[in-house]
């Protein structure tokens, strides 16, 4: 693929990112960020890539780090992200605070 | 697309729309995520995206070493579920910064194995082995190989050499940046700022060094005289710098450090994107890389600085003198019982919740006080002010775990004019972002920056440890005010004994 595509589709990214990204309320920014982050460990891709043609023990030492890291990175993150997001779903059904909304449960 | 490309990749155009298909959802799955209903199901959708790209990579030609991959997945796979498993929502904002430092890590080691790639095609070529061996080495090229015109030049392509530098050095800095946010937040490095003499002309030289190695790379980029240990001297001069960096900024203006160097990690994975010619790495770069930014520069306008302000200039250092005058001013304070009292024959409280309340605990605590209070007919609401805690949005978090309607929880803008007609602010943990000196002083160091308007309020109440200034170091003379009640404690002792005596009313 030639630099200009890939540059093209670099600027594309960037207005769609910033289109997107701009419309998610401050309330969700921590799981947005978390998320984010989750899809940055996409660099596993990287290393699953280049560890094919390291032969060398440092070479494929830098491969396999670069795969833990970056497997812990999309595991964690979206998993972790999940935990958060459990915890925003489930509540829309009581809009306003009622006064009978008392039944008290451990979590 | 190039023929060498096809020979690598058999199924080229196949894996083309896979990888189009797979960052079509990670953007699908963040736009979910603009509503707190659907945005469980947007990570869902982020991650089948993560899952059919790295599925496809799989399955590329060229990918082998396969003992190493299968046992580098299973590791992380167990690590990263365990971690994310345990860590308490408090402590988010740690966790966000250690992944965020292993993706930049990943980018950097990805980078240098790229670079020496090439050095070894080079050995190959000086110590003129025959070309078949060579042409052996091509076919395990995989992507890379289609940038490379070997019949016409011998040398690494700047467009490959160029984005593989960036890969490395934003990498490096975000994965050393983050782990010392990291172990900041984690209080296994001090929060206080924490500076060499001297630090940013050390910087700055350290940034020189960089641009002077990339130039030297740049300009050496022949197969033949690739210069490795001038590589690995950037990889560690950049981390040097991502340590020098960070190092200098206290903990009360991580939030922005965390999303500038999630900005960089996507950057830096954008680049790495195009040294391998990957349309997947590319795209979801970019879009991590807009989120760091707009994170970034949101946090740095509600703290009314600029991002190089945060960033460069060493505030919180114990110079600051604020207001100036230093002699004991009276105060009041009142028991937990007293402030139950007060609270309980209140029409309307709004609760500012800030760090010290993460550092507490106490946001169960802070719920159950609201029961309480909703139960007596009082309205209860939380005032959320950006820079809150220690990341975008940290208070948001944990009040939902403690089971918060995210109806209650108002924005700066959206409960500042309501506050006149509150009966009584209750401030937890926060401190700066309440203090009035930002409206009223010009010569305070927060001057400027947009405050929770706590002293428009009729009464305030303010739960905290003890007197003792703010991370800014700045006095805060909203203590001060005749409103003012100080409830001294831990946040979670006070907030559960205010629970307890609002039982017995």
């Amino acid at each position: 693929m030639n630099l200009v595509t890939e540059i093209t589709i670099l600027v594309l990214a960037v207005f769609v990112g910033f289109e997107v990204i701009s419309k998610v309320p401050t309330t969700l920014h921590t799981p947005l960020m978390s998320q984010t982050n989750a899809i940055h460990g996409i660099v596993l891709l990287g290393g699953l890539i280049v560890v094919g043609y390291s032969s060398d023990f440092l070479g494929q030492l830098i491969g396999f780090i670069a795969i833990v890291f970056g497997t812990i990175n999309i595991v964690g993150g979206f998993m972790v992200t999940d935990r958060m997001l459990e915890m925003f779903g489930p509540k829309k059904k009581k809009p306003a605070p009622s006064a009978d909304d008392s039944p008290e449960d451990g979590k | 697309m190039s023929t060498v490309f096809a020979a690598l990749a058999p199924d080229s155009s196949l894996v083309a729309i896979l990888y189009i298909v797979s960052f079509s959802l990670f953007i699908f799955g963040i736009k979910l995520g603009t509503h707190p209903t659907s945005a469980r199901r947007g990570n869902g959708v982020a991650a089948i995206g993560m899952a059919v790209a790295v599925i496809t990579t799989l399955c590329l030609k060229g990918v082998g070493n396969w003992g190493i991959i299968i046992a580098g997945i299973l590791v992380g796979t167990i690590v990263g579920a365990v971690a994310s498993k345990r860590v308490k929502m408090t402590e988010m904002p740690q966790m966000v910064a250690l992944y965020n430092g292993l993706g930049g890590g990943a980018i950097a080691l990805i980078a240098w194995s790229e670079y020496r790639h090439w050095v070894h095609l080079g050995d190959a070529i000086s110590s003129k082995q025959a070309s078949d061996s060579l042409i052996v080495q091509l076919e395990h090229l995989s992507v890379v190989i289609s940038k490379a015109n070997f019949s016409i030049s011998a040398s690494v392509p700047l467009e490959v050499m160029i984005p593989t530098l960036l890969a490395m050095v934003i990498g490096s800095i975000s994965f050393w940046g983050s782990n010392v946010a990291f172990g900041k937040l984690q209080e296994i490095i001090p929060s206080q700022p924490l500076a060499l003499p001297g630090q940013k002309i050390i910087n700055g030289a350290l940034l020189l060094l960089l641009i002077a190695g990339g130039i030297y790379l740049g300009v050496n980029n022949g197969l033949t005289d690739l210069n490795q240990p001038v590589f690995v001297l950037m990889l560690v001069v950049a981390g040097l710098l991502g340590l020098g960096v960070v190092m200098p900024i206290g903990g009360a203006d991580m939030p922005v450090v965390i999303s500038l160097l999630n900005a960089f990690t996507g950057l830096s994975a954008a680049a790495a994107g195009i040294a391998l010619d990957n349309t997947a790495l590319i795209v979801a770069g970019t879009l991590v890389g807009s989120s760091g930014t707009i994170l970034t520069l949101e946090m740095a306008t509600a703290m009314n600085r600029s991002v190089a302000n945060i960033l460069f200039a060493g505030f919180g250092s114990p110079a600051a003198g604020g207001g100036g005058d230093q002699e004991q001013r009276p105060y009041r304070s009142m028991n937990a019982q007293d402030a139950a009292i007060q609270l309980a024959y209140a029409d309307s409280v709004v609760i500012v919740p800030g760090y010290g309340l993460a550092v507490a605990q106490a946001q169960h605590a802070v719920k159950e006080m609201a029961d309480e209070l909703n139960k007596k007919g009082v309205t209860v609401n939380y005032a959320i002010h950006p820079v809150a805690g220690r990341m975008p949005g940290h208070m948001n978090v944990l009040l939902a775990e403690a089971d918060v309607p995210y109806d209650q929880l108002k924005e700066m803008d959206e409960i500042n004019p309501e506050l006149p007609q509150t009966d009584v602010c209750v401030v937890i943990g926060a401190n700066d972002v309440t203090n009035p000196a930002a409206k009223t002083d010009e010569s305070s160091p927060i001057y400027g920056m947009p405050i929770i308007e706590v002293d428009e309020a009729q009464q305030v109440l303010v739960l905290k440890r003890s007197m003792s200034a703010g991370f800014a170091g700045i006095d805060n003379d909203l203590f001060y005010n005749e409103k003012t009640s100080m409830v001294f404690g831990d946040a979670k002792g006070t907030v559960q004994e205010i629970v307890t005596e609002l039982g017995n009313l």
